[in-house]
């Protein structure tokens, strides 16, 4: 019953994004206003009608229906209920359901918003938000039904099936197999949620892009409408990056957090595009160029939205991710061509209409500065595009797989990185339109000082690897080029207003939350790079055999083993529990357990590490190997990685500087009022 | 006869010691966990993609780590353990591909593309600076508060 309700419902959405997106084209064409509006009534529905589908699949999930293939795939008896519920995005069919409602969502958004002032972009938004919905949902319908049940024929197989086949009953395993233990795990129950609200929610700023280029339009209004759409697509996005990284960091026990996985690249990417479209549309909205730069960035990130979801669910690539693969990479494969090729070809017949308004002026211009950064994180993009692909080229050319791994990466793409953080401490200071040395010199020789003493007491305290005083001299010259700029602002206030310096810093940012939310966001990159750049360059790690009661010494720290439990636990699971104390300078600082958990269900194994935190650094130990209980010796791994928490407590502000950005401005006054208020000019935005 | 019976004595003793002496003599010291992952970190798990050797779980693994210290023992140099794992298993195990063939694509496109990339961008930027564009009203030669207004209602329409 609960199946064929669900099922049925995501036929009727799938009907009705066809007829949207159908409809809309229709009424664009025709200019028929009620083919218009009925297919933005088809968007209003497709959320609530695709969220009785997500209802039925979480009843049947939490229920145990292990009738159904998917809930006997996913879960099991001794699975707790939230894991039951996140196993909703535990498996291929469940995701692509998942990501439709999110799409869902966000178009049933989109449609209710106020059109009177942007009825002409309506038909472009929905035929793009349904056309996409349509997409996924056939995938669902025709590919990966997580409402499929399993049935016994009457010579004994088991088949997957919708219905009945003629003359088969009801398969009703007694137990499920259980979700992937590695997907056991908060940051991985979180995770992919943020990266498809991310993937989703860029959908929409596209759509919009689609539209106004359908329509002729050649102002920033697209822009302007879907700029805090873009800003959350970017911190959904974000978050389920950093979410993701730590859930490496956590679960799979190889001491990093990135391990420049084509799965992991594959979120980065649109990441990429999307954050060179955030800062190249300020130069639009500024000054009215970069109209056919941005066009493409958006369609870029679109496209790369969807290759990322079809290097994951297309099972092109084998990953750690990869943990759900099936036969829809060729219809992923059309349906990435056919959008790209036609969103190009709107775009080269507009090419025209979006000439700029504008000239660039200086070289050292804020626009000049931002084109550079655009620069860079295409070629980081173009870099992880080439790694990505690069083994799939060399498997069609000439058979042989070859692994791209993350000592390329990280060869190539370290210059680039480098090179962004020198933008981001120069181009905060340049101004828009025209520069020169002499006027960016005056601003940037306090902050460059600064750096300068960073890096010089960083050499003095015997730092020696260049590469790293360069990077924390950028860093450091990044992050005081943001400060100032928050204490220059404030300072100003302060003298103009009378406020003391605290308010004046509250303000200054509620006042422009964009730009000091965007200064926000470079001192949590900053902090990061801080992290990335020590675990990078003094990560220290050794391997040793310990009988009880012996110590293995790394640097200041020397960790005795202690003892080693093994035992079954409810769930499922074989543990073998190591207690390991930690000492530095001889000082006992803690135990830790590092485990190794062994899930009988999918005969995986899992290494969870005992972790000691501190902002210098951080203890990470894992129990490699083990003889039995009685004999006592343990093989342990045990890894220094110094500020790595600064990449953690630098994601934090970053999430907190996006949420900055993202906060909507108070309405502005109407302008009677505001001349009321203020008969003579002051200078700056009227308010 | 007796010197005969301690010349064999001797023999024995000479032998013997030959005997418990020598493995020590010739033996060299097992290599360590830490001399192994050194090698392992650049090679992937044969079976388990985009995981490195050092760092992969399965017993699989573990047996290629002992593989690699019966390698070091046996005084094989870090690029022939490289060469035998690729030999064995093909290149996929390499965490880069070697230089050659079609995989200097790798090594040349990234630096051509941004190379490229910049060069595009510096022309455009110099054709930009050169092309007239049509002039817009100066707001200097209005009311200042008229400007605003101006630019105001342009980026609210």
């Amino acid at each position: 019953m609960l199946a064929n309700l669900g099922f049925f419902s995501v036929l009727f959405t799938l009907l009705a994004a066809l007829f949207g997106a159908g409809a809309s084209a229709y009424g664009s064409l025709r200019r028929r206003a009620a083919f218009v509006e009925s297919g933005r009534h088809a968007m209003v529905l497709a959320f609530p009608l695709l969220s009785v589908s997500v209802i039925c699949l979480e009843l049947l999930l939490t229920q145990g229906s292990y009738q159904v293939e998917y809930v006997s795939a996913v879960t099991s008896r001794a699975m707790p209920v939230y894991l039951r519920i996140t196993a909703l995005w535990g498996g291929q069919p469940g995701s692509l359901l998942f990501w439709s409602w999110l799409m869902a969502a966000f178009a049933t958004a989109a449609s209710l918003r106020r059109w009177d002032r942007d009825r002409d972009l309506l038909p472009g938004v929905t035929l793009v938000t349904m056309g996409t919905l349509a997409f996924f949902l056939l995938l669902v319908v025709g590919f990966e039904n997580p409402f499929a049940r399993l049935w016994q024929t009457a010579d004994g197989l088991v088949e997957t099936a919708m219905f009945a086949p003629a003359g088969s009953l009801p398969f009703v395993p007694v137990d499920g197999q259980g979700l992937n233990p590695l997907l056991r795990h908060p940051g991985m129950i979180i995770h992919p949620p943020m990266l498809y609200l991310g993937f989703v929610s860029f959908v929409v700023p596209y759509a919009f892009a689609i539209a106004s280029m359908m329509t002729g339009r050649s102002d920033d209004r697209w822009i302007r409408l879907t700029r805090r759409w873009a800003l959350v697509a970017w911190l959904f996005l974000s978050l389920g990056l950093i979410l993701g990284g730590r859930w490496a960091y956590d679960v799979l026990g190889w001491g990093g957090y990135w391990g420049w996985d084509p799965v992991e690249i594959a979120a980065l990417m649109p990441w990429l595009a999307g954050t060179a479209f955030l800062h190249s549309v300020m130069i639009q909205e500024k000054r009215g160029i970069l109209k056919h730069w941005n066009m493409v960035l958006i369609i870029l990130t679109y496209a790369l939205v969807i290759f990322g979801t079809f290097l994951t669910r297309s099972g092109v690539l084998s990953s750690v991710h990869a943990f759900a693969q099936s036969a829809i990479g060729p219809l992923f494969f059309a349906f990435i061509g056919l959008t790209f090729a036609a969103s190009l070809a709107l775009l080269l017949r507009r090419w025209g209409e979006l000439r700029g308004e504008n000239q660039l002026d200086s070289m050292l211009s804020r626009e000049a500065f931002f084109l550079l950064n655009n620069l860079l994180f295409m070629g980081i993009l173009a870099v992880c595009f080439l790694g990505v692909i690069f083994p799939l080229i060399s498997e069609l050319v000439t058979g042989q797989k070859v692994t791209v791994g993350a000592v390329w990466y990280e060869r190539i793409t370290g210059p680039l990185w480098a090179g962004l953080l020198l933008l981001m401490g120069v181009a905060p200071l340049s101004a828009y339109g025209r520069s020169s040395w002499r006027i960016l010199g005056s601003s940037i020789w306090k902050p460059a000082v600064a750096a300068g003493v960073v890096v010089a007491a960083l050499a003095l305290a015997g730092m020696r690897m260049p590469g790293a005083l360069v990077g924390y001299g950028l860093a450091s010259l990044a992050g005081f080029v943001a400060l100032y700029e928050f204490g220059r602002g404030a300072w100003a206030r302060r003298l103009r207003h009378g406020e003391n310096l605290v308010t004046a810093l509250f303000r200054l940012a509620a006042r422009n939350r964009r730009r000091y939310g965007g200064y926000v966001i470079h001192l949590g990159v900053v902090l990061m790079a801080f992290g990335v750049i020590g675990i990078e360059n003094f990560q220290t790690q050794t391997q040793g055999t310990l009988s009880q009661g012996e110590a293995l010494t790394m640097g200041r720290y020397s960790l005795v083993y202690e003892s080693l439990a093994e035992f079954d636990t409810p769930d499922g699971r074989n543990v073998a529990r190591a207690v390991v104390s930690v000492y530095r300078d001889g000082d006992f600082l803690g135990e830790l357990y590092p485990r190794r958990d062994y899930f009988y269900e999918s005969e995986q194994p899992m290494s969870i590490p005992g972790v000691r935190s501190s902002l210098e650094d951080d203890v990470y130990i894992l129990l490699v190997s083990w003889e039995p209980v009685g004999v006592g010796a343990a093989t342990f791994k045990v890894y220094r990685n110094p500020l790595v928490n600064f990449v953690w407590w630098g994601g934090l502000v970053f999430i907190l500087g996006t949420l900055v950005a993202a906060w909507p401005e108070r309405e502005a006054l109407p302008l009677a009022v505001a001349r009321r208020q203020r008969p003579a000019f002051a200078g700056g935005r009227l308010r | 006869m007796r010197q005969a019976h301690s010349a064999w004595l001797w023999l024995a003793a000479g032998l013997a010691l030959a005997l418990t002496a020598s493995p020590v003599a010739g033996q060299t010291p097992v290599p360590s966990d830490d001399e192994v992952n050194a090698i392992a970190k650049g090679l992937y798990c044969p079976v388990c993609e985009n995981i490195p050797l050092d760092v992969c779980g399965t017993q699989a693994c573990r047996q290629w780590r002992e593989v690699i210290r019966e390698k070091l023992a046996q005084g094989w140099t870090a690029d022939q353990i490289r060469q035998y794992f690729a030999d064995q298993y093909g290149m996929r195990v390499l965490d880069s591909p070697p230089a050659a063939g079609l995989n200097w694509l790798i090594y040349i496109v990234p630096p051509l593309a941004i190379a490229g990339g910049g060069y595009v961008l510096a022309r455009t930027i110099r054709a930009w600076r050169r092309a007239p564009v049509p002039a817009r009203p100066q707001p200097a030669a209005q009311d200042p508060y008229v400007a605003q207004l101006e630019e105001e209602v342009r980026r609210r329409s």
